[in-house]
């Protein structure tokens, strides 16, 4: 809403000093967000002068039009002979009232005006349009040319109201009450302790059975409708400067003196309004539902199929406007310039429409208009009559019409709205003790009756259609008493118990991952669903199936991930693309997993608690979404230095990233060979936990495969992996057992075992280790060798050193002998291996 | 070798004479004084006391000596012997010490060098700051809540008093998810961390003190100033008693544990459906401290010399919100406030560009670290 500080002192007595910052601060700290002050006119300097066109000689020869007048500007050029001048506009003909700026002065943007020769003559001046004085939009797009009546030689900066200051307020939905001027004078009067003068006190006459027939079908949804009439309006009546200077500045545009007269009431008293050409109205007007399938065509040349819901004024021939949201073409005022048509006699329509109603039919036609933004955020249903009486007022006024006796009021009975409220309320909430006094007095500054003593029982303004509640009310004490006296205090907590397992190993894995040297980025979950293609994932694979979205961003990704790798990747090739080669990243996050019979979840009571049975099946009609963790990895891991060679990433970082992970979740992680999906097919392990005693593949690791890395585009070798965070999280031991320490020496042992290449170095190892028992302290794969001259074709060496020790003995050389025979003879039972010789 | 003389044969030996004994003495500790290395000297000590050398064997001579001279002979022996040893052992730690401090020498290091070998890792600035926030509350007594990211509208809209035709739930602020058959799912993504509070009401025994922290998601198409997935850290606290100054104070303690102790926030009125009353809530900005303000010559970048940074909303929950989640609003009340993290990291940090934190470049998240 744009205030004018001019229109807004015009009902109340703000002091003269007061800037347009001034009242900003104090708005604000009453709670209107008062956005910008704008200086209109603030670089603007005269002599700027209303002037008459004498003479006008067109010159001949040059690319446009253009013109040598002589325009009489009185007094105001020191010499009072006719200032001669050139102007390329050619809307102003001999004889027009017209705005001239004259040498000496600065126009809006420090545009200084002096006598310059242009097209062979000098020009003393210009003829000035509405765009270089910085009012706004007139519609003209040209020279303004003021009413006759206008005195020349006057000056334009005063007639024009060209310096002002306009204040921008972002309205709150519950506030439509300072969608006004009135409204927010109201508050600029409570704020500064000042009168109001409230533009909504007229006498108005009482309804009676004269006026314009009307009949409202739906009571709810139009709960008062007050109809006037103004008869023999002059055509040739234009809308005077100072109401459409007033216009422009709360961002309107003239448009025609009926039209602007409702325009202008609406911005003055907040209440919407509607014109409408008596002459093309048939018969009553009525309000009801619209029917299905019926249409209407609104003023902005739309046609509309209306809806069941939508609320519509009608004559005999149907719908003629959609309610408290914009007329309908049919009976549009005529244009000034449609002279074989123009309007004479006009219906004036205030009523007030259901909140609910109006936004929903401006939702559904997607029309928002200034009628509809009122209606949405509630207009007072008090200020109707005063705002037809205001209209008829000036169009009696400006357009020589005569008011027609007739009143027409449609009015459902409804009580005054009160609210009970303790007296104390306020305090308890601020934490402040206002007292009962200040607790009335500020309720009654917002327009409230209040009786009552411990219990007030408040009666709220019709204008404040948002107080329904006690805290409502408190509200308006505090922010009135000030938000910024409110005390500072502390409230005491019980004792807390500090981060939940889950959220200490979400911090512990980041932080394993980060000191592991991967960098954490965080992804976007929107994914196309051709990414499963490109990662080669089976037609029946689950992470095929997804949750999408009714409106995503783009139509390329509508949706959600079920892994973590197709952002993590996106992200490793921007990188890539910006210079950095040598990456490894991760990611923890959710991923949306649809459940197997897809359900709705209904829409509960608010009024309530919901019961467990209600909350169950809200939950089991969302989404699995468990948190997963991903790495991807390219370039080197360790970088080529002073100190030597550097290595490449390789399978073997993912899969260490994925023991990292499990080990700060305590949680034992299977690895053995596997296949899926984007991974190298010899190069992926499967990783499993065990769950409930059964085994569970809870993601996998490896090198990617070659051809996803090309379709991807994607560093060659890139790595990967993702595991489910849930499912370890689940199976974590969080609480380690301490070991006993032996302090008897060790026994170390080295064997080396012949197996197929094909044979799993964790099936050696857990043979190995099976087969030692007790004793064995610790076993370590020290060395993998292959070479089909010493070994054989397919075949590999595998050296693992042994440390035996026990808990109460040194143990002797026979001893760590015989557990290492043993340990060899298992593995040669289980793999085949033949110790090496 | 001779065996032991025991003939008493009683013949003068030569090598025996005491200035025989003598002189081999002193030609060993010339020649370990002149020993330069470890190796010479260990030369000099094979040929003056090994075996073979002239004090060992005149030491074995003794045996053949007359008992009377024995006693004499071995003392002369014995003593030069002594010395020997004794001057060897001097000269081995003498050069010993000098090659010792020429190998440190020879080990000198360029200590300069970079060792860049597996560069540094780092955590997401987001996560941390959001964590950092998390910390001050959960020291306050607070716990963490956590809820789901596609969420039931009831949880993200009507429990929080955002009625059905609120126009925050249009398809122009909110991600809708398709529900069976295209029919209308009751699914969103989470607008807010809002769901949250009323799971924590739900689920939780009165008084509740926690804070949320999570992603949240609105239509909004990523630029420099806005990203259509971010992320909040939201606080709700439900007790008897809570009032607005409670907190006010919950607020300046955060802003002072974050930014300093001469730290305040400021309150102005507001409209949330959630809170009543509501405020937007400002912190001073932490740059200028407000010198900014209508002093031209000192602009503030950080809050556009407006003296005081937006941080989001806040407010006493709204008893509607209580009544949705069973708690009696007659005998509690509680306050809420949210904030984005993203909006905090940028004037925090001095974040240009909401498109560095979603892009993911390591040049951007690395000089982040563990913690901020």
């Amino acid at each position: 809403m744009r205030v004018p500080l001019s229109w807004l002192r015009e009902y109340v007595d703000l002091p003269a000093t007061e800037t347009g910052r001034d009242v900003q601060a104090k708005l604000i700290s009453a709670g209107l967000e008062v956005e910008t002050v704008e200086h209109l006119g603030a670089d603007l300097k005269g002599p700027l002068v209303v002037g008459q066109v004498l003479t006008i000689e067109e010159l001949e020869g040059f690319k446009k039009p253009i013109r040598f007048c002589t325009v009489d500007v009185g007094q105001a050029n020191g010499t009072g002979e006719p200032q001669e001048i050139v102007c390329g506009a050619r809307n102003f003909s001999v004889g027009d009232k017209v705005v001239v700026v004259l040498p000496g002065a600065t126009l809006p943007g420090g545009f200084s005006i002096s006598a310059r020769k242009t097209y062979g003559k000098v020009s003393h001046g210009m003829i000035c349009s509405s765009d270089e004085l910085g009012m706004g939009d007139d519609g003209t797009h040209g020279i303004i040319v003021l009413p006759p009546e206008t005195e020349v030689g006057k000056d334009a900066i005063e007639l024009l109201e060209l310096v002002d200051e306009v204040l921008d307020i972002a309205v709150t939905a519950n506030r439509g009450d300072c969608l006004s001027i009135r409204g927010v004078a109201r508050e600029a009067a409570i704020a500064y302790g000042l009168p109001l003068r409230d533009p909504a006190l007229l006498d108005v006459p009482g309804p009676n059975a004269f006026g314009y027939p009307v009949k409202v079908s739906d009571p709810a949804g139009c709960d008062r409708f007050t109809a006037r009439t103004v008869t023999g309006l002059s055509p040739e009546a234009r809308s005077p400067i100072w109401l459409r200077r007033r216009l422009q500045k709360v961002g309107m545009r003239p448009i025609s003196l009926a039209v602007d007269v409702t325009n202008y009431v609406m911005m003055e008293l907040g209440q919407p309004l509607h014109a409408y050409d008596r002459g093309q109205v048939q018969g009553t007007i009525g309000v009801r539902r619209a029917q299905e399938g019926e249409k209407i065509v609104t003023l902005d040349g739309v046609e509309r199929k209306l809806h069941a819901e939508d609320l519509v004024i009608t004559d005999d021939r149907g719908p003629i406007g959609l309610a408290g949201v914009m007329g309908g073409a049919d009976t549009e005022i005529a244009d000034h310039d449609d002279t074989e048509n123009a309007t004479t006699d006009v219906v004036i329509e205030a009523a007030h429409f259901d909140q609910v109603s109006i936004a929903r039919t401006a939702r559904r036609h997607k029309l928002s208009s200034e009628a509809s933004r009122r209606f949405e955020r509630g207009v007072d249903p008090q200020a109707a009559s005063a705002a037809a009486q205001r209209t008829v007022d000036l169009l009696v006024l400006l357009a020589g019409g005569t008011a027609e006796a007739g009143v027409t009021e449609v009015i459902a009975p409804s009580a005054p709205h009160t609210v009970t409220v303790a007296a104390d309320h306020p305090d308890k909430v601020a934490g402040v003790t206002y007292g009962r006094e200040t607790v009335v007095r500020r309720l009654q500054e917002v327009g409230c009756d209040v009786y009552g003593q411990d219990e007030l029982i408040v009666t709220v303004p019709s204008w404040r259609p948002d107080l329904t509640d006690p805290n409502d009310l408190a509200e308006e004490v505090i922010r009135l008493e000030g938000y910024e006296n409110l005390p500072s205090t502390l409230p005491r907590p019980p004792a807390g118990r500090g981060l939940t397992g889950r959220q200490r190993l979400h911090r512990r894995i980041g932080r394993a991952l980060a000191g592991a040297g991967y960098v954490e980025a965080l992804n976007y979950p929107f994914v196309s669903e051709q990414v499963f293609d490109q990662f080669g994932l089976e037609a029946d694979d689950p992470a095929r199936r997804v949750v999408k979205l009714v409106n995503p961003l783009s139509d390329e990704e509508p949706a959600l991930r079920t892994s973590l790798l197709p952002g993590l990747l996106a992200t490793l090739r921007r990188n890539d693309g910006r210079g950095s080669h040598d990456l490894a990243l991760f990611e923890t996050g959710l991923v949306f997993q649809p459940r197997d019979a897809a359900k709705v979840a209904a829409n509960l009571p608010v009024d309530r608690r919901p019961s467990p049975d209600d909350v169950a099946a809200l939950n089991a009609a969302l989404p699995d979404q468990p948190r997963h963790v991903a790495v991807v990895l390219a370039g080197a891991r360790e970088q080529a230095g002073w100190w030597g060679k550097g290595r490449p990433a390789d399978w073997a970082d993912a899969v260490e990233a994925a023991r990292t992970v499990a080990r700060e979740a305590g949680a034992e992680l299977g690895i053995r060979k596997g296949q899926y999906g984007p991974w190298h097919p010899g190069r992926c392990a499967e990783l499993t936990v065990t769950v409930d005693g059964a085994e569970r593949v809870v993601g996998h690791a490896g090198e990617l495969h070659p051809r996803v890395l090309k379709t991807l585009g994607l560093p060659a070798r890139a790595c990967a992996m993702e595991l489910d965070l849930d499912v370890l999280e689940r199976v974590g031991d969080t609480v380690p057992q301490a070991p006993s320490i032996s302090t008897f020496p060790v026994a170390t042992q080295d064997v080396a075992l012949v197996v197929d290449a094909y044979v799993p170095a964790s099936d050696v190892e857990a043979a190995l280790r099976e087969g030692a028992g007790e004793l064995l302290e610790s076993i370590r794969l020290f060395d993998v060798y292959e070479n089909a001259e010493q070994l054989g074709e397919g075949r590999k060496s595998l050296a693992y050193a042994l440390r035996f020790r026990a808990d109460d003995r040194t143990l002797t050389v026979d001893e760590a002998s015989a557990a290492r025979e043993a340990a060899v003879a298992l593995a040669a039972d289980r793999t085949g291996a033949v110790l090496r010789g | 070798m001779s065996a032991p003389n025991k003939s008493y044969d009683p013949v003068e030996v030569e090598a025996l004479k005491p200035e025989e004994i003598e002189r081999m003495r002193d030609e060993a500790l010339a020649a370990f004084a002149a020993a330069d290395s470890l190796d010479a000297l260990q030369e000099a000590k094979v040929a003056h006391t090994g075996g073979t050398s002239p004090l060992a064997l005149a030491n074995r001579e003794i045996g053949a000596l007359p008992p009377h001279a024995k006693a004499d002979a071995g003392k002369r022996v014995g003593q030069a012997r002594g010395a020997v040893n004794k001057a060897f052992a001097a000269r081995q730690a003498e050069l010993e010490a000098e090659r010792d401090a020429r190998v440190l020498v020879e080990e000198a290091v360029d200590v300069t060098l970079p060792h860049d070998r597996v560069p540094a890792g780092a955590r997401h600035p987001l996560t941390t700051l959001s964590e950092r926030i998390e910390d001050i509350f959960v020291a306050m007594g607070y716990e963490v809540a956590e809820g789901p990211e596609v969420e039931a509208e009831w949880f993200n809209f009507d429990a929080l008093n955002i009625g059905p035709d609120h126009p925050a739930r249009g398809e122009a602020d909110t991600f809708f998810v398709q529900g069976p058959e295209g029919a209308d799912a009751g699914v969103v993504l989470r607008t807010h961390t809002s769901p949250v509070q009323i799971r924590s009401l739900l689920d939780r025994e009165l008084p509740v003190y926690v804070i949320c922290p999570g992603r949240v998601y609105r239509t909004d198409e990523l630029d420099a100033t806005h990203t259509p997935v971010f992320h909040q850290v939201e606080l709700l606290a439900v007790d008897e008693g809570l009032t607005m100054a409670d907190l006010k104070g919950t607020l300046d303690h955060m802003v002072q544990s974050l930014f300093g102790a001469e730290m305040k926030t400021r309150l102005r009125p507001n409209f949330f459906p959630f809170t009543e009353p509501s405020a937007e809530m400002d912190m001073l900005c932490y740059v200028c401290k407000g010198a900014s303000v209508g002093n031209p010559d000192r602009p503030c970048r950080t809050c556009s010399s407006e003296g005081w940074i937006e941080l989001g909303g806040c407010g006493m929950v709204n008893p509607r919100v209580l009544t949705a989640c069973g708690v009696d609003p007659e005998k509690y009340s509680g306050f809420a406030f949210g904030f984005g993290i993203e909006r905090m990291l940028m004037f925090r940090h001095n974040v240009e560009d909401m498109r560095d934190m979603v892009e993911g470049d390591v040049r951007f998240t690395r000089p982040f670290g563990m913690e901020i």
